[in-house]
């Protein structure tokens, strides 16, 4: 057992060593999180603003003037162009110099008091004379977040048009947004990120472990040695434990003081989640390590594993929305369980144990994934 | 040093004899047979040599004989460990030294050595005593803090020697340990041999080279796999199944031309103004039938001479080898 500590401990001095003299790697340790941090937090918006969107204006009006600057008004959309008529609109979004036209009818005036919206009394509703919209989008229906996003303004009010109170109805439902009241995209993703970088940076990591001292040679010396497989994965995991923890301070500390993210749970819940899932991808890297020949087939494994940890991972899209299949595929993916940890911790102040069937999953594939490496290593050149 | 002699009374005893016995040791790679029914046996405390040509198997065996590779048929048995099953126990007796230098480039000699040493299980105290015994025995104090990567093929040749015999195995495995060093570090390096071998150590080394087939005290000549012959040097070289004619002449690569032709030579090899012939020993008076040939002239001058280890290889193996 004292012994075993200490080949362990051995094989871990050599990865520091080796990583200390690596300075390009040592550098990208902190690069990777720090640019991708300012990077995505700043980019990546799903509130998309000031679409180019373009106008036929058939009416020519006061009136038709005023609509176009009360739209304009929401910032949603700017308007870039204008176009005498809807084929020629039609053309520029096919051409993609804008995303969506606005088309005003030559009775937009007749339309607009007649409007329900408006408020001159009741709407009579099963007339068709009065149940008509006042203009029409035509939207380039391909990208479904700019298209939501114009759909958003079906209903937008249009108080400012006649300087009078909108017609103001009860909605349906009330409802209480927790957690990220402002709708704010970046509250969202930092927390994600961590899983993203950590997903890329420690398999990545790993996944060259193993390759690499087979590509250098080392290999044939440390298989005649007592070293066992178990002992050389542990050594080979252990030091990029520090690393990910390192990353994970700097993701979650810039998204606090740059970025307003606010941070609610305990940090030991924090450090306990974090630990768990580097150990996953760890561990994942080294499974992929015994099964690839070189370091390209490993790097290309990687990303072959980072692509649905981006995609599937609910870092991007809902995980509620994905159809069955590709959910079940996100279930086996560590990122998945780790990114509802994260968000539960960070966002929600959630105890881990509260969640604890992502923590057993996390705990469970980082066991199993272990003997599998240690397993597939054979101390034989066969 | 124990002599060849003693080996045929004592060989009842063979797991307290003899460091390796194997027998009808094979190994395929799909259908390519890499060492066909290979009958070894090595004493202890000596200097055992696989002498052939590339890929005539010798990593192979070695590999066979470390656990490495699994045999496909035939029983090994080295240091009294049944292999493969014993594989694990047999790992810290045994030292290896790979053919291409395994240590980290990256790490400098003494980390190197450190990470080695913790490796076998070394206390704190050891370590360190081992660790300045083994940078001086092998020359290596004053490169301690170097990069491995940065050094010499010598010294990375010692240092993997240091390496090897870290925790003192009782039986030292080199894979062709010199064939990246100049001829006065071979000589440095042989004797340091010969030192662990006086003190107690069994070696079982690999080489192409003849010169070093010679310091062995016992020698299997491999080719395709298969044992060819196995005595010591001497013997081999008292007992090779050739005579050897010495030929002074002109016109030497045409002679060698037209003496290769015949059925009764083996082979012909020129050494600068000579020709090397080796005639089969069937042949009672080699010297005239060279005589007779047309292409040699009576002024030439023909004459029997000693054996050498590459007349032996040339003859157990029919073919040359680079000196």
């Amino acid at each position: 057992m004292k012994t075993s500590l200490m080949r362990i401990q051995a094989i871990i001095t050599k990865e520091l060593l080796q990583l200390s003299r690596d300075r390009m790697t040592f550098a990208m340790v902190i690069m990777i999180p720090l640019v991708q941090l300012l990077l995505f937090a700043f980019a990546i918006n799903t509130n998309v603003r000031n679409i180019p969107v373009g106008l036929v204006d058939h009416s020519q009006t006061s009136l038709s003037r005023v609509l176009q600057q009360t739209v304009s008004a929401t910032g949603i959309i700017t308007f870039a162009h204008n176009y005498h008529s809807v084929k020629a609109a039609q053309k520029a979004i096919a051409s993609n110099e804008v995303r969506a036209v606005l088309i005003i009818p030559k009775d937009v005036s007749q339309r607009l008091v007649r409007h329900p919206s408006v408020g001159f009394g009741l709407p009579p509703s099963s007339k068709q004379e009065t149940s008509r919209p006042i203009a029409q989008w035509l939207v380039d229906g391909s990208d479904t977040v700019i298209a939501g996003s114009i759909k958003s303004l079906r209903n937008m009010p249009l108080v400012e048009l006649l300087d009078k109170p909108a017609n103001r109805h009860t909605p349906t439902f009330e409802v209480t947004l927790l957690y990220n009241p402002e709708q704010r995209s970046v509250v969202n993703i930092v927390p994600g990120l961590v899983a993203v970088i950590l997903t890329m940076t420690m398999i990545m990591f790993t996944s060259a472990a193993i390759v690499r001292e087979q590509e250098r040679g080392n290999m044939e010396m440390l298989i005649t040695t007592p070293l066992a497989p178990i002992e050389l994965m542990i050594g080979k995991i252990f030091p990029y434990i520090f690393i990910g923890a390192l990353q994970v301070s700097i993701i979650l500390g810039l998204g606090y003081w740059l970025f307003n993210v606010p941070f609610n749970g305990g940090l030991s819940q924090l450090a306990i989640a974090t630990l768990l899932f580097i150990c996953a991808s760890l561990v994942l890297g080294l499974v992929i390590s015994t099964i690839a020949k070189n370091q390209l087939q490993s790097m290309q494994m990687t990303i072959f594993i980072l692509l649905p940890s981006i995609l599937l991972s609910g870092f991007m899209f809902p995980y509620e929305g994905m159809p069955l299949p590709a959910q079940y595929i996100a279930e086996a993916l560590p990122a998945t369980h780790f990114i509802r940890l994260i968000r539960g911790v960070v966002l929600r102040d959630v105890d881990v144990i509260e969640m604890n069937f992502d923590m057993l999953w996390l705990i469970g594939f980082t066991c199993a994934g272990l003997l599998i490496a240690a397993l597939r290593f054979k101390k034989t050149l066969d | 040093m124990i002599l060849t002699s003693r080996s045929a009374a004592n060989n009842t005893n063979f797991n307290c004899e003899f460091a390796i016995t194997a027998k009808k040791l094979c190994r395929n790679f799909g259908q390519l047979a890499a060492i066909s029914e290979l009958d070894l046996t090595v004493e202890k405390q000596t200097i055992y040599g696989f002498l052939g040509p590339n890929g005539s198997g010798k990593t192979t065996a070695i590999r066979l004989l470390t656990g490495l590779l699994k045999p496909s048929r035939g029983q090994v048995n080295v240091l009294g460990c049944h292999l493969p099953q014993e594989a694990d126990k047999l790992r810290l007796q045994i030292g290896y030294m790979t053919q291409k230098f395994s240590l980290y480039d990256d790490l400098t000699v003494k980390e190197n050595l450190q990470f080695i040493s913790k490796i076998y299980g070394l206390t704190a105290n050891e370590q360190k005593s081992r660790l300045s015994e083994l940078l001086s025995i092998h020359q290596l104090t004053q490169q301690s803090q170097q990069l491995a990567g940065s050094m010499s093929g010598g010294q990375k040749q010692r240092l993997a020697l240091a390496a090897a015999v870290m925790h003192k195995p009782k039986l030292l495995f080199l894979d062709e340990p010199t064939s990246a060093v100049d001829p006065q570090n071979r000589r440095e390096f042989w004797e340091q041999l010969f030192d662990l071998c006086d003190q107690g150590t069994t070696i079982l080394v690999s080489t192409h080279y003849m010169d070093e087939a010679e310091r062995c005290h016992k020698l299997a000549i491999l080719e395709n796999g298969i044992k060819r012959a196995d005595d010591s040097p001497q013997a081999l070289m008292n007992n090779v199944a050739a005579q050897v004619v010495e030929v002074a002449a002109n016109d030497l690569r045409y002679i060698k031309d037209k003496l290769t032709a015949l059925p009764q030579v083996i082979s012909a090899a020129q050494l600068g103004t000579h020709l090397r012939v080796l005639v089969k020993n069937a042949e009672a008076d080699p010297v005239a039938l060279l005589q007779q040939q047309s292409c040699i002239k009576i002024t030439d001058k023909l004459a029997i001479v000693r054996p050498s280890l590459e007349d032996v290889f040339v003859s157990c193996t029919g073919q040359a080898v680079a000196r």
